[in-house]
């Protein structure tokens, strides 16, 4: 039995279909990665799973609940966190106030999370009181990570977390993201560097024009000649802008 | 020289300053959370002023009133809100704009219809205190400054430490991310009108103590409250109320080089010019 288990899913903006048909599954603990060229759904896929897009058709359970169209509101204390790539930090709050955000739906006492945080991303304990768009690049995805994290989800959903860093940043994140994952967090992210992500990933999910193409174990992706070819090569020109 | 300066100038700066201040927290957050430009906050302070007027009649003093003029303009805002603004919470925000507009409206024929068109009084003439000599301070001022001081400390303390005020400040960052986060957007909309409506409320009733109680009151101070609001930064609490002051001071130390006649083109000046020069505001707000 899955943690996360979306079937079926089709649907996209304003009557145009950009996902058909697409499953995902992760399993508890699991790092999986989509991948795909521009254009291929990927994004979309992750924020249809999340109900930041009304599905035309398909079902989403997670941990047991149908969450199909439920909003963040219901999925955060269910246990699912959501890293978007952009604009993921609230730059005039403190960093403080940014995971305190991030513990809005709870009502207990949270300071053993904050502490969990600060132990996993050290910056942010420095630079607690600044405001979280003072901070570099890098930190800011720590302060997106941690948030998502204070309210101790059993899944995070990263949208490109490494998109916009610098290669020293990128390393950095991937190490975070394992590390996060060994504390008994299921990670589903979306990676342009994807041949860096399938190496961490226990499965990976090929897209393409808003349909599942491959599915496997990170290595054996790795391994496969056609996804190779043109998932993994050296742009994302093969099959760009096709579900665009 | 110090002292004319300060009675006849520096006074009334803050006194002008606080009041826009108290209005222009609710046009920012407003602007930030909801996304439009409230054109009815001005008559807010209409409300808060009439409100309290039955109340003094009957004895109470006006200080005493602040407290029921807020909560039943915060409540009357939550009605409004439903009724006029919550349809259009999907539409294109020029829509609420005109919405706020036509409540505007409403609101202050209400209150030509129940509180008549004439001008009211809290209280007569208020004579300079003879132990302040030559300071010409009256007591109505001491009234007015301590129930600003209580109600920006109170705003502080709701915004920096509470977690519905920072879930308040969150949203006016980032509403999306807010509400990827977690948060029920919508709670924090009635929290954003209670905090709105009744500051802009306390502010009417201060300018009731300050001057006198007349329909268009709120109205009449839209232009500068929203100059300030975009001085400070649209979204920025703080910024509101610096703004607010600035604009206050402005607008009266203009009289010392322009006729009065031209105070009020005064906030509508630097309206324009930071729109021009620095949209985001001094503290980095949202841009119009």
């Amino acid at each position: 039995m899955s943690l996360l288990s979306a079937k079926g899913m089709t649907g996209g903006y304003g009557g145009m279909d950009i996902l058909t048909d697409v499953e995902i599954a992760v399993d508890a603990n699991e790092i999986v990665v989509i991948i795909g060229p521009n254009g291929a759904g990927k994004s979309t896929a992750m924020k249809a799973i999340f109900g930041l897009l009304t599905l035309r058709e398909g079902s989403v359970t997670f941990d047991g609940n149908d969450i199909t169209g439920s909003a963040p509101n219901r999925l955060v204390p269910l246990g699912m966190g959501y890293v978007p790539q952009e604009r993921n930090v609230f730059p005039n709050l403190t960093v403080r106030e940014n995971l305190e955000m991030g513990a809005y739906t709870r009502r207990d006492d949270i300071s053993g999370s904050m502490a969990r945080v600060f132990d996993l991303f050290p910056p942010l304990k420095d630079k607690h009181k600044q405001p979280a768009g003072e901070l570099s690049g890098g930190q800011r995805q720590m302060v997106a990570f941690g948030r998502a994290l204070m309210t101790e989800p059993k899944l995070l959903l990263l949208d490109e977390p490494t998109a916009g860093l610098s290669p020293l940043f990128m390393d950095e994140i991937f190490d975070r993201i394992i590390a996060v994952n060994k504390t008994g967090v299921g990670i589903l992210m979306v990676e342009q560097n994807a041949r860096q992500a399938l190496g961490v990933a226990d499965r990976g999910y090929v897209l393409a024009t808003g349909r599942n193409r491959f599915i496997d174990t990170g290595a054996n992706l790795l391994a496969n000649h056609e996804v190779a070819e043109s998932f993994l090569g050296g742009g994302n020109s093969e099959g760009g802008g096709d579900g665009d | 020289m110090a002292i004319e300066f300060f009675n006849d100038y520096l006074l009334s700066a803050l006194i002008l300053g606080s009041i826009y201040a108290l209005g222009a927290i609710g046009i920012s957050m407003i602007y930030a959370i909801l996304r439009f430009a409230h054109f009815a906050h001005g008559d807010a302070l209409s409300i808060g002023a009439y409100v309290a007027l039955p109340l003094v009649a009957l004895g109470v003093h006006p200080v005493l009133t602040i407290p029921i003029a807020m909560a039943v303009t915060a409540v009357l805002a939550i009605g409004i809100d439903r009724a006029f603004y919550k349809p259009f919470r999907k539409s294109q925000p020029i829509i609420m704009v005109i919405a706020s507009f036509g409540v505007a409206l409403m609101i202050r024929a209400a209150i030509q219809l129940f509180g008549g068109v004439d001008d009211h009084y809290y209280w007569g003439i208020q004579p300079p205190m003879e132990a302040l000599e030559p300071f010409a301070i009256a007591a109505k001022h001491f009234y007015i400054f301590g129930s600003v001081i209580a109600l920006i400390g109170a705003t502080h303390y709701l915004l920096a430490y509470t977690r519905t005020g920072k879930a308040m400040r969150a949203m006016s960052d980032d509403a999306d991310l807010a509400r990827i986060t977690g948060i029920g957007t919508e709670k924090i909309v009635i929290w954003t009108w209670i905090v709105g409506a009744a500051l802009a409320a306390a502010a009417g009733v201060l300018l009731g103590m300050d001057t006198r109680i007349r329909p268009d009151m709120g109205w009449n101070l839209l232009l500068p409250m929203f100059a300030a609001a975009i001085l400070g930064g649209l979204g920025r609490p703080y910024g509101a109320i610096a703004g607010g002051l600035v604009i206050g001071a402005m607008e009266e130390l203009s009289t010392l080089v322009i006729p009065g006649d031209y105070k009020s083109a005064v906030a509508f000046a630097v309206m324009v010019l930071v729109l021009i020069i620095r949209p985001q505001g001094i503290f980095k707000g949202r841009v119009l």
